[in-house]
């Protein structure tokens, strides 16, 4: 896999902070807040680096960061406020997905794969967990354009020189 | 808060950039690229809709070492004008 990502010199990295955040989860509503900080960070002049691990890498799965969901059981505080027995129910969770999507396209908030791309354009860097993938049988095809693939000691060593980090 | 509200900034600019309608974090994403489009000492003045920009603008100028030069809080909207700094 490629590495798009220019790096910037040593001139450059002087005195720039920088934000090490890891994206956990595959969730739709849960994709967004490590994106809208990575992209804030960036925005501010910071280095970003998320790192991407467990059902989080489906964020950077080129196939499945089109259609993540948000969950409709056991996710009390969802846009569709139902007992978990109904929250069962199929359609439930296409439901709860549907209204997230309006509720965020109301707002005239970017899509995450609208996100993804905001981000990349800003250099945030983005890690995909190298024991994600062997686990879950994720290539580096399956995976967007322009992710570094990387262990937890990689991760930690970015992350260690970071003035913020934060585990999503 | 470390800026200072006006009532009435007499602030020229050199460019506009509306961000209303806009929720955090796309007005500071919007002026960091429209910042990066000025040169040093051209002002930017800058309308937003989210309360949360009343403390992410000073923030952003904070952090990008440009000058917050004035605000203005309206009841529905806030204005801003930032001078592209040297650094940034």
């Amino acid at each position: 896999m490629t590495d798009t990502i220019s790096h910037p010199s040593t001139d450059e990295v002087v005195g720039r902070r920088r934000i090490a955040l890891v994206a956990s989860k595959g969730t739709l509503d849960q994709a967004y807040p490590p994106l809208i900080l990575a992209t804030t960070a960036a925005s501010l002049g910071w280095e970003a680096g998320v790192y991407f691990t467990f059902y989080g890498l489906d964020i950077l799965h080129e196939e499945r960061l089109q259609r993540l969901k948000v969950a409709s059981l056991a996710n009390p505080a969802g846009p569709i406020q139902l007992p978990n027995l109904l929250g069962a129910l199929p359609g439930a969770t296409a439901a709860a997905t549907k209204i997230m999507k309006k509720w965020m396209s109301d707002a005239r908030m970017p899509t995450v794969p609208e996100f993804i791309e905001m981000a990349q354009g800003l250099g945030v860097r983005f890690f995909a967990c190298s024991t994600t993938m062997g686990v879950m049988g994720v290539e580096e095809d399956d995976l967007i354009k322009g992710c570094e693939i990387a262990g937890a000691a990689a991760f930690l060593d970015y992350a260690a020189d970071a003035d913020v980090q934060l585990f999503v | 808060m470390t800026s200072n509200f006006a009532k009435v900034t007499n602030e020229r600019a050199d460019i506009e950039l509306d961000c209303s309608g806009l929720l955090c974090p796309l007005p500071v994403y919007q002026v960091s690229l429209a910042l990066g489009q000025l040169s040093p000492g051209q002002v930017l003045r800058l309308v937003t809709t989210d309360p949360g920009s009343l403390e992410d603008i000073p923030a952003l100028a904070r952090q990008t070492g440009n000058t917050l030069l004035a605000a203005e809080r309206h009841e529905d909207h806030q204005l801003f004008w930032i001078e592209k700094g040297l650094r940034s």
